[in-house]
């Protein structure tokens, strides 16, 4: 293995191995005296345990007839077949969504492009790089996510820090984490404060930032008047993000609040050979890239150090690949001759069925971490979903969309949920409304609907 | 590498003047003043530039939208995102601590503090002073030094230390928007009742990012500083040292990056079992390879432009030497010049590794890809994107198998959906099918023969080579440069009303031979290049409509 990070592991597993082993004087820095009787609040401030959104994407879809188990009517059981047998497992922390289309009222169908930008901003892009919404993560952050470090924490497997799929605007794009290392220092690195040590110092340092930031904001003000109406709109947007790291520094001046399920991993160290190696586009790197990047991610939540994450597997074009082939997953869909018997292009099913494995993998990090009286996974709501229906052609309706976790309790699981052509965006209303936003509608133009999926509400 | 005489091209600007051949340009109202994020290369040339190349930027930038074919252009619309913002923070804090680290001080600080526990405010002040006129670009006012002198004095208290107060004082500089942002200021024209110009130190700004690709130096400073940028004279002057300084090698470096889009070259991954000769230090190679021949063409020679697609004059390098095969006297990875023989189909830019291997796919070429750069990248025109509902079971036929990418293609004949765009993208790019998608000559694909011949715009060719030679007399070629020269100098898209302004430099390129730096004299000295318009200070909704791009 390339990417050295112990195996998922939740808090208390650690304790007992390392109390049964040599190490003594270790202080417990969490005890379930933090948490109420039933486990699901804090039994310090009453407050509950924080509900986190989170989406998970992948690129080029299913193959139909493969996948998923078409329905005609919504019910329980999701019906996962081979591409996505992996997927089982974690039936009743998903529900799945089928049927639901994304009508373009005459826009072009960007190929592989449109199909994100519709389901996670409501509306048809104009242009292949056109962003015309901010994605619903952050809709979803502006509301929810005001008093962790990070606002979000935006993540990519594939090596490509601009493929991004989270975005206020067309030219207000994040670039996302492409390395484990660089994940870890930014995360877990010297400016983390872990919320269950016993002893805890501000660094006066901090401070000094903070000060100086201040300044540097409040001076600036006066470059405003200068500024016509949109680039003073960007310019309000530089003083957002000033306040945003402003917050970050004060959240580091005060002790955390211990958080039950919190315990900073380990630096992550690749192999010799490997430290040299690009982050990469080969399928074997992704996994491993996306393992390691997952337990990251999921510690960052569980350690309260952020409530809104975006990972990515693979890109809308999935540039990966097989060593020595000159085919790549984009490529395979479109030109690989499908095998007569299994009616399939096989190849491309193989990529397919690798990031439904891959997604396994991602839920089995959450769910092993334990907090309160479940798992992590029970107090997020992630929004799953890729670009394309059928690569192979390019189709968007019917697009795939998962809801995984249980967020706090809010949602229902293990339905297969039928859309019955209503447009993609109601998933996406329901996934907001859950999380907290007194929306009662989405989107635009027939991407536009006030219909919350009432079914999977608890 | 040996610049021509500065005093030649000052006589041939004054002959030219003499005899009356330089027609004024035609008039523009001009863009609205911008907010110009730095580019991550304008970024790393600034700090070079004030501090010292030992002082390293680490750290990601956020993503830039290539907007007219330049990135730059896409600057001037960006947004600073919390994350990205938190990565300029994370740069400000290292450089600033690696500028006041006792191995830089002595050389970067022009003071010393009374006691090094201690504030020093006169100090701290002159080095602010110093080094803010360079990063904000225009001399600081008492305000705006109080705020790093403050920001200082305040963190030496706190932490006892003198330089780590000026490294907290010199973050804030480095996070401010006076430094993040290019702002152009704008001020009454005296010349022209109720219109706008840029003031003297945005007018330095354009010049040394269009031309240098950095802050602009003490000279252009003082230049703005007594008004000289607002007369001829000392506008034609100021120019005339940009241009004939060894520093535009390395603006026009800037350009050609961010026109050719090799910005992807720095994660550019081929398949090491397929390409085995190909690596990160090989793409690095590639890239520095095309720039240096451009700029040694262009700049350094002064020749002809359009030749970047015919020259067989080259650098080569140790790892390109593997790609290439062909043996380099420098086993230590130094760069050698290098001429490839007349027989050879490998001439000019498209022939180039760097061209060939960034537009294909990790294992293998892409006729589409390189079709497609050549027109939008290098002939400024719009290829449309691909419909949305292809057909691919014509790929799929297992009956009829497509051994070369020529077979493949041709498939797409038989999609109406598909023909239009194919049409101009694959006669084009299927004239690069002997190079394979690292850049490599192949001479069969599969097994089978290649057929490298082509068309461009009815110019028939049989091979890169013919292909090169096509571009070169390709009338889109120049017009193309010239589009993306003003568009990075002004860093915008230009207006359909300053189509007659591109005709003019376009003409007076090909009247001067196509001679590069006297079209950035030309660009450069003309009104046009500093043309404001007073910005809408209302939304964009209710504001009067916005002038069509070109």
């Amino acid at each position: 293995m390339s990417v050295l990070l112990p195996r998922p592991v939740n808090r208390r597993s650690v304790l007992r191995g390392l109390l049964g082993g040599a190490s003594v004087g270790i202080a417990l820095p969490f005890l379930d005296c933090f948490l109420n009787e039933n486990g699901t609040a804090m039994a310090g401030t009453g407050a509950p345990l924080p509900v986190r959104f989170g989406t998970w994407y992948w690129g080029l879809g299913h193959t139909p007839g493969h996948a998923i188990t078409p329905k005609t009517q919504t019910s329980a059981g999701i019906g996962f077949l081979e591409e996505c047998k992996a997927l089982k497992r974690h039936e009743q922390n998903l529900n799945f969504f089928g049927g639901f289309n994304m009508p373009l009222d005459g826009r072009s169908n960007y190929t592989h492009f449109t199909g994100w930008v519709a389901s996670r901003t409501g509306t048809a892009p104009s242009g292949n790089t056109d962003i015309p919404a901010p994605t619903l993560d952050l809709l979803i952050a502006d509301s929810i996510a005001t008093n962790t470090r990070f606002k979000t924490l935006d993540v990519t497997a594939v090596g490509i820090a601009r493929e991004n799929y989270s975005a206020r605007s067309t030219n207000n794009r994040a670039a996302a984490e492409a390395s484990p290392e660089r994940l870890y220092a930014r995360v877990f690195g010297a400016e983390f404060a872990d919320p269950n040590k016993a002893d805890f110092k501000p660094d006066p340092k901090v401070m000094v930032r903070k000060s100086v930031l201040s300044a540097v904001s409040e001076d600036s003000r006066a470059l405003n008047k200068t500024l016509g109406a949109a680039d003073r709109a960007r310019l309000d947007e530089y003083f957002t993000s000033i306040r945003q790291l402003e917050n970050q520094l004060d959240l580091q001046m005060q002790r955390p609040e211990p958080t039950e399920a919190c315990l900073k991993p380990p630096r992550p160290v690749r192999d010799g050979e490997e430290q040299n190696k690009p982050q990469g586009l080969e399928v074997d790197t992704v996994i491993a890239n996306h393992r390691i990047m997952s337990q990251l991610l999921a510690m960052a939540v569980a350690c309260n150090q952020t409530r809104i994450f975006n990972m990515v597997f693979s890109d809308n074009f999935s540039h990966m690949r097989r060593p020595g082939q000159t085919y790549t997953h984009h490529l395979l869909t479109h030109e690989e001759t499908p095998d007569k018997v299994l009616g399939y292009q096989p190849v491309a099913f193989d990529f397919n069925c690798r990031q439904m494995d891959g997604f396994a993998t991602f839920l089995d990090t959450f769910a092993n971490i334990r907090e309160g009286s479940g798992t992590l996974l029970d107090n997020v709501l992630i929004f799953a979903a890729t670009e394309t229906n059928y690569a192979r052609v390019h189709s968007i309706d019917g697009v795939p969309v998962f809801t995984a976790g249980r967020a706090g309790g809010r949602i229902k699981t293990g339905l297969h949920v039928v859309g019955n052509g209503d447009p993609i965006t109601r998933v996406g209303l329901t996934a907001m409304q859950v999380m907290g936003l007194p929306l009662d509608k989405w989107g635009t133009q027939s991407l536009q609907t006030s219909k919350t999926i009432t079914e999977i509400l608890a | 590498m040996k610049r021509t005489p500065r005093l030649i091209a000052l006589l041939s600007l004054a002959l030219a003047a003499l005899v009356g051949c330089g027609k004024a340009p035609p008039e523009t109202k001009g863009g609205e003043p911008l907010l110009r994020l730095l580019s991550e290369s304008q970024y790393r040339s600034i700090i070079a530039d004030v501090f010292g190349e030992q002082i390293t930027v680490g750290g990601a930038f956020d993503p830039l939208v290539r907007t007219n074919g330049l990135l730059t252009v896409g600057a001037s619309r960006a947004h600073v995102t919390p994350a990205g913002l938190e990565q300029f923070d994370r740069m400000a804090r290292s450089i600033a601590a690696q500028v006041v680290s006792e191995e830089n001080r002595d050389i970067l600080m022009p003071c010393k503090p009374a006691t090094p526990a201690a504030v020093d405010e006169a100090c701290a002040a002159r080095f602010f002073s110093q080094v803010g006129r360079l990063l904000y670009r225009h001399p600081l006012s008492p305000a705006e030094l109080q705020t790093p002198v403050k920001a200082a004095a305040a963190a030496t208290r706190a932490l006892g230390d003198f330089h780590e107060g000026l490294a907290a004082g010199l973050h804030g500089m480095l996070m401010s928007p006076a430094f993040l942002f290019v702002i152009d200021s704008t001020e009454p024209d005296p010349d022209a009742k109720g219109k706008v110009r840029l003031d003297g130190y945005s007018k330095a700004a354009r010049l040394s990012f269009f031309l240098w690709g950095t802050t602009p130096d003490d000279q252009l400073l003082l230049a703005a500083e007594r008004g000289e940028l607002h007369e001829r004279a000392g506008l034609d002057a100021q120019v005339e040292r940009l241009v004939g300084s060894p520093r535009l090698e390395s603006g026009m470096r800037m350009f050609f990056n961010d026109m050719l889009a090799f910005e992807d070259l720095s994660r550019l991954e081929k398949d090491s079992i397929i390409y085995p000769a190909f690596s990160a230090a090989v793409a690095q190679d590639a890239r520095e390879q095309t720039l240096r021949s451009i700029v040694d063409l262009v700049i350094t020679r002064e020749g002809d432009y359009r030749d970047i697609f015919t020259t067989r004059k080259t650098f080569i390098s140790g790892p390109l030497g593997r790609i290439y095969r062909v043996p380099v006297a420098r086993p230590d990875g130094g760069w050698v010049p290098y001429e490839f023989p007349a027989d050879d189909p490998r001439a000019g830019l498209l022939a180039q590794v760097s061209f060939a291997a960034l537009f294909s796919h990790p294992g293998r070429s892409s006729p589409t890809l390189r079709g497609r750069a050549i027109r939008e990248l290098l002939l400024c025109q719009k290829i449309p994107d691909p419909p949305g509902d292809v057909d691919f079971s014509a790929f799929n036929d297992p009956d009829s198998p497509h051994r070369t990418a020529r077979e493949r293609l041709t498939v797409h004949a038989t999609q109406p959906a598909c023909a239009g765009c194919h049409k101009l993208t694959d006669p084009v790019g299927l004239g690069m099918e002997n190079l394979d998608g690292a850049g490599q000559l192949r001479a069969t694909e599969d097994g089978a023969p290649i057929d490298a011949t082509g068309d461009l715009d009815g110019i028939k060719f049989a091979d890169v080579g013919g292909l090169g030679a096509a571009m070169r007399d390709n009338p889109a070629v120049p017009s193309c440069v010239v589009n993306r020269l003003f568009s990075y100098a002004t860093a915008r898209t230009p207006l359909k009303t300053e189509k007659k302004l591109l005709d003019h430099y376009e003409q007076q390129f090909a009247d001067g031979g196509y001679r590069l730096p006297e079209l950035l004299r030309e660009i450069a000295t003309s009104d046009a290049l500093f043309a404001v318009k007073p910005a809408p200070m209302r939304s964009a909704s209710t504001s009067s409509a916005k002038e069509e791009p070109l």
